[in-house]
């Protein structure tokens, strides 16, 4: 693949970050106009993104990556690292979700933000979050690619914490930062073995150096690894997952853009643009499919049991991002799925959060789904928009998500032997849990009979929020079948991720076959959840005499419970310990100083002037010593 | 005289001028001294400017004879170390004496013999960076610390007499070490050379049996590790940061702690490199405990449910960071060097934003607890976004300028061992809580009672912290220009210790 040079590729970047900048420090002046200037930045940097997917599609396909250098970063000996930007036919998939999604969603923050008094401080967070989640998928080594991760990780703890005068709030958005932090080791790692084996930390040199042959199998499945370890923590997967839930004590649509559509995403882009690491690093890439399909099925579950309408969101995003990251495990015919999924995904996903920001506008900010019921006549575009959401997410034809699983499904069961028949089978379990949960949310929140409070006096939103459903739910709708036709999205990829043409793998199932299976998953899940949940009247607090089973779930499946008692409490234990050693043991035996020091501190006055005198004696001696010394080498 | 001489001597006149002031003119006692220290920090950047990158070996060069019969010279030079250390000095001094206005109020003595002393201090740290005389360089290293000790035990807070003494102890044993093993220097250098000197371009080039050099290294070495501090010669720092005026702890952390750092580069591996080679893997041991002992303690002052200090937590983040110094100094590498290099100069600024903010919390909250701040982001938000920006800092933000020293730091040394940088590299998790848990607790959450009607950031505190911030946002996008002044410098102390160079790529 050939790269061609562009000189617009900044823009992109530097209009959000300029504007994030700008309402920083305009300071209260700007609380009238803050919201729009905000707004203004986001789309013209999906109206330059248009233009780059413009002239990209001019060219023919293995010459449509263009890079811009900007400058030298770093250059230390052989450490050289330049500020370049690199825009392929794997990022302008992203920076379209990234500032298509994202400027909807701004437009959706006017009026869900309109009565906070910080309004214009959160458009500035969102607009930083736009130029760092860009800044992550167009830097063309893994250092820039880190300075975007950690950004957009800055934004998401920012915006989770957005309302951190509450402190349960503030804790939630200092444990996303904490678990990603553990996932930035991962990254570290992956630089400096990249540095160390290759010379080069660009995505460009590493793929030339394995090529090449310059690196031991051992030395990519650590980097594999390493790589991975990052892709788990930015996107809530198995074992880093249990920030995601709590990260909802953001505002929805920072739910609906960081913490769904895009930022957990990135995990799933550093594994797709790092494929030529996991091509030749089969460890780590088992190890990638093992964590996507233990995601998969743990977010699921968990989102069985939530009621917070939010939180069964959230649940499902670990779950679909499971899906997304399995794929990427499966090799080069995984990662034009992956990308499909996480694009269909988006739209839905960000669709749905954005539906859940709406009832909660409706309903005073309650997120008790056992306080909903029967909104789809006081909210009708809401019930609509979310409707066609739920119906991609599940995985019903023609919309988006059916064709995108679809394939994920069809591929696990490709991967060939019991390996494929295992994995088959759990996207397939997956399948009819999300259309159990997912038809649960539907008919707590939008059927059945009223409980809500007496305070509450639903109403649908106003268009500025209605507008980005409505067109979040077409692409639910379409894109799928947009991405699917004619394999558009595969061969529109294939250059970057897949170049060199892998033999057509033997099918297990033919396609027709898994996609009647995935439809009965469907209708076994939706099934379920019928029987349960829409013949019984729901109650409105949740039900204590469960099982054991239900109430693990219910509280993540101990996630939290082990985190705690496996890291936090052992770790505080040693900090305490260490406190006191340092006090007692380290302090006074480095010298007897301490005791001393104690006894001439006594007398304060006498240790003013009479310490210094002792001082300046010391002085002398140590005159006198090199003095004496000296006179007698010289003699 | 040389422009090193005058640099030095500048602020000398203007602390005579302030002694010389009468009683009561405070006001024009600051004005004076923050005049002199700004055309001081000007005539530096000016010099700087002069400085050639592309030369390796001292610049700036004088020499002059002093004590002739022993071979002691006044002589000084800077390389891309020394001057980039002497810039930090002379950068920051104005910025403390802006920033802390009103910090010498309460003191034993007068105000203008607060900032006199100020002055004296950054002659001395312009003496220390710029002495290629040993002996000359032992003399400010020991004179440097008495305006530390009167700063401290007269401007200070709470048990500021004790930790006056307690630091002047820690140093004087250290600094006697060093003593013994400049004399022992001086008697080798009679036997090996035409004459006994004090010239370090010359001691360098001494060939020592290794047993001596041993002793001779640990006697720089135990002083250097004090003044660094690493573990475990730390226990007199946070006493004395926690008695220390804020500005002083900014110098004294931010500036003075680095003759520590800088004299491992500049004595113990040039000096000693068989030694220095002999004890690296017990000193990057050293170093690792130190990174997580410091952030282990800085997280107790943090958690502690009562008297967590927040003076005494940016004190341990620093023994966090210098155990980052030290690891890259003692891996040898390119990479490692001009990381710990930079890292110096960028500890520099992040904790003198840590130390000056948390100043101004304390003396509007008149507590220096954690547990009594909180919600602050709503009461003064300049304050408190200015902190979380100079803690984003300290905990290695990528993007901001202390993320390049600790990555090259961490890179350099995985190339040479790739065990110590990866313990390392999970010390990045404990940062991150170190530092977001005092954010937590005295900037978000609900307004704590007494924070209820605290001031945000005057003018006068803002144009202070204001160049800080942009410092450090500045050089993590463009750090260059400062790697460009440091590589020939690191290098040349690499091919000095004849360490054959790990580079990346095979």
């Amino acid at each position: 693949m050939s790269l061609g040079t562009s000189s617009t590729l900044v823009y992109l970047i530097a209009i959000p970050l300029f504007s994030s900048a700008f309402l920083l420090l305009a300071g209260r002046a700007l609380d009238r106009i803050g919201h729009l200037i905000g707004t203004a930045a986001s789309a013209s940097s999906f109206i330059v993104a248009l233009f780059e997917l413009n002239k990209m599609l001019g060219r023919d396909g293995e010459s449509r990556g263009v890079t811009q250098h900007l400058f030298t970063w770093i250059n230390v000996g052989s450490f050289q690292v330049d500020a370049t930007l690199l825009l392929d036919q794997l990022s302008i998939c992203f920076v379209l979700l990234i500032t298509g999604v994202g400027t909807l969603i701004h437009i959706y923050s006017i009026s869900y933000m309109s009565h906070d008094i910080d309004r214009r401080r959160f458009f500035a967070f969102l607009n930083l979050f736009i130029a760092a989640m860009l800044l992550l998928v167009l830097g063309n080594s893994y250092l820039n690619l880190y300075v975007g991760w950690e950004g957009v990780g800055l934004a998401s703890y920012l915006l989770i914490g957005f309302w951190n005068q509450k402190p349960t709030y503030a804790t939630a958005a200092k444990k996303a930062f904490v678990a990603n932090r553990v996932g930035d080791v991962g990254l570290s790692l992956a630089v400096m073995i990249a540095f160390v084996q290759f010379g080069s930390v660009t995505f460009e040199g590493v793929a030339k150096g394995i090529e090449a042959g310059s690196a031991s199998s051992t030395a990519l499945n650590a980097m594999g690894a390493a790589i991975l370890l990052a892709a788990v923590g930015k996107s809530a997967q198995f074992p880093l997952q249990a920030w995601l839930g709590d990260a909802m004590a953001g505002p929805t649509p920072v739910s609906a853009l960081i913490h769904a559509a895009t930022m957990v995403t990135a995990g799933v882009y550093l594994i797709s643009r790092s494929h030529f690491v996991f091509d030749n690093a089969p460890t780590a890439q088992l190890l990638v499919v093992i964590v996507g399909a233990i995601t998969l099925l743990f977010g699921a579950v968990i989102g069985m049991a939530k009621d917070d309408i939010k939180k069964a969101l959230a649940a499902s995003t670990m779950s679909q991002i499971g899906y997304m990251i399995l794929a990427t495990g499966l090799g080069p015919a995984g990662y034009a799925f992956a990308m499909m999924h996480l694009l269909t995904h988006g739209f839905f996903k960000a669709g749905m959060f954005l539906g859940a920001g709406s009832v909660m506008h409706g309903m005073n900010d309650e997120v008790d789904m056992r306080k909903y019921g029967a909104l789809r006549k006081v909210m009708p575009i809401t019930f609509a928009t979310f409707g066609l959401g739920y119906l991609a997410i599940i995985g019903v034809p023609p919309f988006a998500g059916f064709y995108s699983k679809d394939k994920i499904i069809e591929t696990a069961f490709n991967a060939g032997g019991s390996k494929g028949i295992i994995l088959g089978c759990i996207t397939l379990l997956g399948a009819v849990i999300t259309a159990f949960y997912m038809t649960r949310v539907m008919l707590m929140t939008f059927f059945g009979t009223k409980r809500w409070d007496s305070a509450a006096h639903p109403h649908e939103s106003p268009w500025l929020m209605t507008i980005p459903m409505i067109l979040l739910s077409i692409g639910s709708i379409t894109t799928g079948f947009i991405f699917s036709n004619g394999d558009r999205l595969k061969n529109f990829l294939a250059p970057v991720v897949d170049q060199h043409h892998h033999e057509h793998e033997a099918e297990l199932l033919a396609p027709m076959v898994v996609s009647g299976l995935a439809l009965l998953a469907v209708a076994i899940g939706i099934s379920i959840a019928i029987a349960k949940y829409g013949r019984k009247t729901i109650p409105a607090s949740a039900p204590t005499d469960v099982t054991i089973w239900t109430k693990i779930a219910r509280r993540d499946l101990l996630q939290d419970d082990f985190n705690e008692n496996v890291f936090m409490r052992p770790g505080q234990s040693i900090t305490r310990v260490l406190a006191y050693l340092d006090k007692r043991v380290v302090d006074g035996a480095v010298s007897g100083v301490g005791a001393m020091t104690l006894r001439l501190a006594g007398d304060l006055r006498k240790t003013q002037t009479g310490y210094v005198r002792s001082y300046a004696l010391l002085i002398l001696l140590g005159t006198v010593a090199v003095l004496t010394a000296i006179l007698v080498v010289t003699l | 005289m040389n422009s090193l001489t005058i640099l030095g001597l500048l602020p000398l006149v203007g602390s005579a001028a302030l002694f010389l002031l009468p009683k009561g003119s405070d006001l024009l006692a600051k004005q004076v001294a923050l005049g002199v220290s700004i055309v001081v920090a000007i005539a530096g950047l000016g010099m700087a400017f002069s400085f050639d990158r592309s030369v390796t070996g001292f610049q700036f060069v004088e020499k002059h004879q002093w004590i002739p019969a022993f071979g002691i010279n006044y002589a000084l030079g800077v390389d891309g170390i020394s001057l980039l250390l002497i810039l930090l000095a002379l950068v920051l001094t104005p910025i403390v004496i802006l920033a802390c206005w009103n910090e010498a109020e309460g003191g034993r003595w007068s105000v203008k013999n607060f900032f006199g002393l100020i002055l004296i201090l950054e002659t001395m740290i312009v003496g220390v960076f710029a002495a290629t005389d040993i002996f000359l360089f032992y003399v400010f290293f020991e004179a440097m610390l008495v305006p530390v000790y009167f700063l401290i035990g007269g401007y200070g807070t709470g048990e500021k007499a004790a930790a006056a003494v307690k630091f002047l102890l820690y140093s004087l044993f250290g600094g006697l070490l060093m003593l013994a093993s400049i004399i022992g220097l001086y008697v080798i250098s009679g036997n090996q050379l035409k004459a006994p000197t004090f010239d370090i371009t010359e001691l360098s080039q001494l060939s020592i049996d290794p047993v001596t050099q041993r002793m001779l290294f640990l006697g720089f070495f135990i002083a250097f590790a004090i003044k660094a501090p690493l573990w475990p010669f730390h226990t007199w720092l946070p006493d004395a940061a926690r008695a220390a005026t804020p500005g002083t702890s900014v110098l004294l952390l931010g500036v003075l702690d680095k003759v520590g750092t800088y004299g491992m580069i500049r004595f113990c591996l040039s000096l000693f490199p068989e030694a220095s080679k002999e004890f690296g893997p017990t000193i990057i041991v050293l170093s690792l405990i130190s990174i997580f002992y410091g952030a282990f303690l800085a997280i107790s002052q943090g958690t502690s449910s009562g008297d967590g200090n927040i003076k005494a937590l940016i004190s341990y983040t620093s023994i966090s960071h210098f155990g980052f110094i030290t690891l890259g100094i003692f891996a040898f590498t390119e990479q490692s060097h001009s990381g710990a290099t930079l890292y110096m100069i960028n500890h520099g600024f992040s904790t003198a934003a840590l130390f000056l903010i948390a100043g101004w919390m304390i003396s509007r909250r008149k507590s220096e607890r954690i547990s009594d701040f909180g919600g602050l982001q709503r009461v003064t938000p300049i304050m408190a976004w200015s902190f979380f920006i100079a803690g984003m800092s300290s905990l290695a933000l990528p993007g901001l300028s202390s993320f390049v020293s600790e990555f090259l730091v961490l890179v350099g040394t995985f190339a040479r061992y790739p065990i110590p940088a990866i313990i390392g590299t999970i010390g990045i998790i404990f940062a991150a809580l170190y530092i977001l848990i005092p954010v937590q607790r005295a900037l978000h959450g609900p307004i704590a009672p007494g924070n209820e009607n605290l001031t945000d950031l005057t003018l006068r505190e803002k144009v202070a912290i204001a160049p800080v911030i942009a410092v450090i946002i500045f050089f993590g996008f463009y750090p260059q220009p400062l790697l460009d002044v440091i590589n020939p410098a690191a290098s040349a102390t690499l091919s000095a210790l004849e360490i054959t160079g790990i580079t990346g790529g095979k």
